[in-house]
């Protein structure tokens, strides 16, 4: 019996002993590939040598009089308990290391705040549970776009092996060319986000109502991964950034695709779509947007995100249906949807909520009503 | 030295003669060893349930994937630790510590307000059991972290008003037990006992109940606020209604920062017992220690917005926390050379109270120098709310605070039980803990560097290796602390272990030791001893 488990637990810490051997361990940062990432990676290091050294010194000392001055070794205690110069010598040399230390950080700050003259500007909105992106100044004024995760749901609920860049990948990554000053306005839209691209150096929270900002210039091509970093309610582990570094041809380009996609999603508001049609549009609009909280099952997470399958607004009159997705309800998680999502994006969706699952309105909502209900 | 003065026989004439029993005597008591004891068993409980939600969190981090708990409760599970184990394991245990101690080190007979002391204590049950059941109500418990910013806290739901009641009530009691432990130390100290004659440990906790009067009162602003905010329609953090969301962590962390401080100072204090005596020498530099701990205490008042380095603040404010939060480094650091100064040529034996001392010096320093290096506004941009930030609270609160609360659990557990502690025992806790302390928390350094954001229920593939090590060392720290749990219940409740004589540590020579015998009789002090 015992040598049964012990066997086991033998063949459990094997196992575990080996899976831990197999793995790439990363004690540092993230490679930087921007002047100030990189400034502060060498004042980490230069931190961790400072700190090691004075590691070394300090418990030498402790270890040194743990095994000296030991009563078991027959020590007796002296009874000195004062010595004003070697109180006053260690007060000062920390000061002056910190004066040290703190010269090349102020360096690196001053740097880190200045924001002036970028070639580019680009305001980061946070969403629970996502990013929105708009091109405000400079080539490529005017896109705008949603980016969120793509790792599907079957990976993160162990159906199947996980990608490469599990939960680290999006739907529509940042673009932008390298080597050009890059300005972030961060803003967001209901609770605290933060922006944060490790490879960059750069970690700006996103406050609601208030606009903030710092600057990127990345050195390198590449993609390049980072993650919300403030607290933001459920899902605040599954809104990652992703930024994809380009030429500066491949921007151009990029961005002629882009206001061609625009273009050709810009319907015509007027336009009158079949019940069908809007069903079929809205369900992919209600993954994208709303199935995190009100589940692709419509049964929500309640209480705190309701259900809609046999909910009241979903299955009662039209106008306040329009009005909780356009406007959302303050104070909870429902967002003013009014602001992400175009007319016909809401007129599908809320199409598509009262008649998908359990509700069997059979009625529609076209854009139009969308846009009349707006303002 | 005088001789032990007989403190028993009062029972008829010192006003306290009715003695209910049973339960009854915890519920009325106004004896501050009764009520030192119900703060350590509380403290200690809270203790465990932390613990149990804290590895549960682990359980979930073994591997990338959602696979026990779901991200709502994963975050209420983050929040409840954070706060259960802040405001219901340390805080109290430090007051468990004051009331049984501070009486019997200054010479006085009980601490000022007896009946209010009671209340002090009963008031944190109640707290407790709103946190408790806030898991129960529609939308569970908070789970904006223990910092509660606004506004994701005025998204919650009635989880987070049980949740603030509950810090009003541990914001009011702490407030009433410090009004009581400055009272006591400034007016019931014996003949003799001047202010630079008190021993350390009282005058950290002087020290610290002067902050925890201070700052209590400023969470309590920034909670009420936030139910205001909630249910009376103001906008005290919402900017479509002219507030700002960024107030409620200014005003959090001007409480927050010396919050810090209130949990470490106590713990500085019982370490400066414990090392003279172990060490058979007196405190090198007591009088700068007095100094170090004042300036820490002021400090501490102008460092708060190093938590917010990543709101955006203009250039000069960033410089000003940055140098400002550097400095503290400097009276940390003397109180460190003082305790290796008074360890330097003393006569040193390894006691589990020396054990956990020597323990907290070392790794507790390791918590100074990542307190530093987060100082540095550039490199903390990249390291704040990621896990090496959760390692620097945890070398500090759990090798800094926790530790402490050990060794001085151990260093006077023979005068409140009048039995030893087993020893052989004490030495695995010590050893346990510290190894599996390291296994647990030193991977999360690494995790954090990489990139890994603290407040999440999954992760890249990347971090797997080092969340699993983590995840083993949790587990090994959790179970360890059951020995510790076996240990106490020994020579407390089940009364057994070898007689404790009245001074078992040599080195020991305070007025508890010297004058009370153990266990220290349920009224010491009625005449008051003379100090020289
Ligand atoms: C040399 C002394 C110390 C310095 C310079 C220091 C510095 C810092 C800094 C800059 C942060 C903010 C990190 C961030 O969020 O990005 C921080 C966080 C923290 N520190 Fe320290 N610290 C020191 C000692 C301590 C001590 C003694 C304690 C408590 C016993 C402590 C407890 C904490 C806690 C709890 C947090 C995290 C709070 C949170 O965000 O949840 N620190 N420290
Ligand atoms: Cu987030
Ligand atoms: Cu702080």
């Amino acid at each position: 019996m015992n040598n049964k488990l012990g066997r086991l637990t033998g063949g459990l810490l094997l196992a575990l002993y080996a899976e831990l051997a197999s793995a790439a361990y990363q004690l540092n940062f993230q490679a930087p590939v921007t002047r100030i990432a990189s400034e502060i990676y060498d004042l980490h290091m230069l931190m961790m040598y400072v700190i090691l050294v004075i590691f070394c010194v300090v418990f030498g000392v402790m270890f040194y009089s743990i095994y000296a001055h030991r009563k078991s070794v027959g020590h007796k205690a002296e009874q000195f308990h004062e010595n004003t110069t070697v109180e006053i010598i260690w007060t000062v040399i920390p000061f002056l290391i910190l004066i040290g230390m703190a010269w090349p950080a102020t360096k690196t700050l001053i740097a880190f705040k200045d924001t002036a003259n970028p070639d580019l500007t680009i305001k980061a909105t946070g969403y629970q549970w996502k990013w929105g992106y708009d091109y405000i100044k400079g080539e490529g004024e005017g896109v705008a776009f949603l980016s969120a995760l793509s790792t599907p749901q079957d990976q993160i609920h162990n159906q199947k092996p996980k990608g490469e860049n599990y939960l680290l990948e999006v739907d529509n990554p940042l673009v932008v060319p390298v080597g050009k000053k890059v300005r972030i306005l961060t803003t967001a839209n209901d609770v605290i986000h933060s922006f944060w691209v490790p490879a960059f150096g750069i970690k700006q929270d996103a406050i609601p109502g208030f606009v903030r900002d710092t600057w990127f210039k990345a050195d390198k091509e590449g993609t390049y991964r980072g993650q919300c970093a403030e607290l933001c309610g459920k899902d605040h582990g599954f809104m990652p950034i992703v930024v994809e570094v380009v030429s500066a041809e491949k921007y151009t380009q990029w961005v002629a695709e882009q206001k061609k996609k625009t273009a050709a999603a810009a319907e015509d508001p007027n336009k009158q779509w079949t019940a069908g049609e809007l069903i079929a549009k809205g369900e992919k609009v209600y993954a994208a947007s709303c199935a995190a909280c009100h589940q692709p099952t419509g049964k929500g997470l309640p209480p705190a995100f309701p259900a809609l399958d046999g909910s009241k607004i979903a299955t009662g009159d039209k106008n306040a249906h329009i009005d909780i997705v356009l406007n959302g309800k303050t104070g909870t998680a429902m967002t003013a949807f009014g602001k992400q999502l175009s007319d016909t994006d809401i007129a599908a969706v809320i199409t598509y909520e009262r008649n998908a699952w359990g509700n069997k309105k059979g009625d529609a909502v076209q854009p139009a009503e969308v846009k009349a209900a707006r303002k | 030295m005088s001789a032990v003065i007989d403190t028993h026989g009062h029972a008829d004439h010192d006003g306290h003669g009715y003695q209910p029993s049973g339960l009854m005597r915890w519920v009325t008591t106004t004896n501050h060893k009764d009520i030192g004891t119900m703060y350590l068993w509380f403290s200690f409980t809270m203790l465990l349930l932390g613990g149990v939600l804290a590895l549960t969190l682990r359980l979930e981090l073994f591997r990338p994937g959602i696979q026990i708990v779901n991200p709502e409760f994963f975050n209420q599970l983050t929040t409840m630790h954070g706060l259960i184990m802040v405001f219901g394991a340390i805080m109290p245990a430090f007051v468990g510590f004051a009331n049984w101690q501070i009486p019997m080190m200054i010479g006085a007979p009980d601490m000022a307000f007896a009946r209010m002391n009671n209340w002090s204590f009963w008031l944190l049950p109640v707290a407790a059991s709103l946190l408790v059941i806030s898991f129960f109500v529609p939308g569970g418990a908070p789970a904006a972290g223990w910092t509660i910013y606004a506004p994701l806290s005025t998204q919650m739901g009635p989880g987070m008003d049980l949740g603030i009641f509950a810090l009003h009530i541990m914001g009011a009691s702490s407030i009433m037990g410090s009004i009581n432990i400055v009272t006591t130390i400034l007016n019931m100290r014996a003949p003799g006992m001047t202010l630079m004659k008190m021993p350390m440990f009282v005058w950290t906790w002087l020290i610290t109940a002067y902050l925890l009067i201070a700052v209590m009162p400023v969470l309590a602003g920034a909670i009420t606020m936030v139910l205001a905010d909630r249910h009376f329609g103001t906008s005290f953090f919402n900017a479509a209604g002219g507030g700002d969301p960024v107030m409620f962590q200014h005003i959090f962390w001007f409480f927050g920062h010396p919050e810090v401080y209130i949990m470490i100072l106590p713990a500085f204090g019982i370490i400066s017992q414990v090392i003279p005596t172990f060490a058979r020498k007196p405190l090198f530099g007591y009088a700068s220690m007095v100094y170090a701990t004042s300036s820490i205490a002021i400090l501490s008042f102008i460092v708060w917005a190093h938590h917010m380095f990543t709101v955006g603040m203009p250039t000069a404010g960033l410089l000003f926390f940055m140098y400002a939060t550097m400095l503290i480094a400097v009276p940390t650091g003397v109180k460190v050379f003082n305790w290796l100064a008074t360890m330097w040529k003393g006569s040193m034996t390894f006691e589990t109270p020396m054990l956990f001392a020597v323990g907290f010096i070392f790794v507790f320093t390791m918590g100074g120098f990542t307190g530093l290096m987060l100082a540095i506004m550039p490199v903390d941009v990249q390291l704040q709310d990621t896990y090496y930030v959760v390692a620097h609270f945890h070398y500090v609160l759990v090798a800094g605070s926790l530790y402490a609360i050990f060794a001085g659990t151990y260093f006077w557990i023979p005068k409140w039980t009048g039995r030893m502690y087993d020893e052989t025992l004490g030495e695995w806790h010590f050893w346990l803990s510290l190894v599996f302390f390291n296994i647990t928390f030193f991977p999360m350094h690494f995790l954090g560097l990489a990139g890994m954001p603290r407040r999440i229920p999954d992760y890249a593939s990347q971090f797997t290796e080092f969340n699993q090590i983590a995840t083993v060392g949790a587990f090994g720290f959790g179970l360890s602390q059951l020995l510790f749990l076996y240990i106490v219940l020994k020579v407390s409740v089940f009364a057994k272990g070898e007689k404790a004589p009245a001074k078992p540590w040599e080195g020991a020579d305070t007025l508890e030791w010297t004058h009370l015998p153990s266990p220290a009789p349920y009224h010491s002090f009625h005449e008051a001893p003379e100090v020289k």
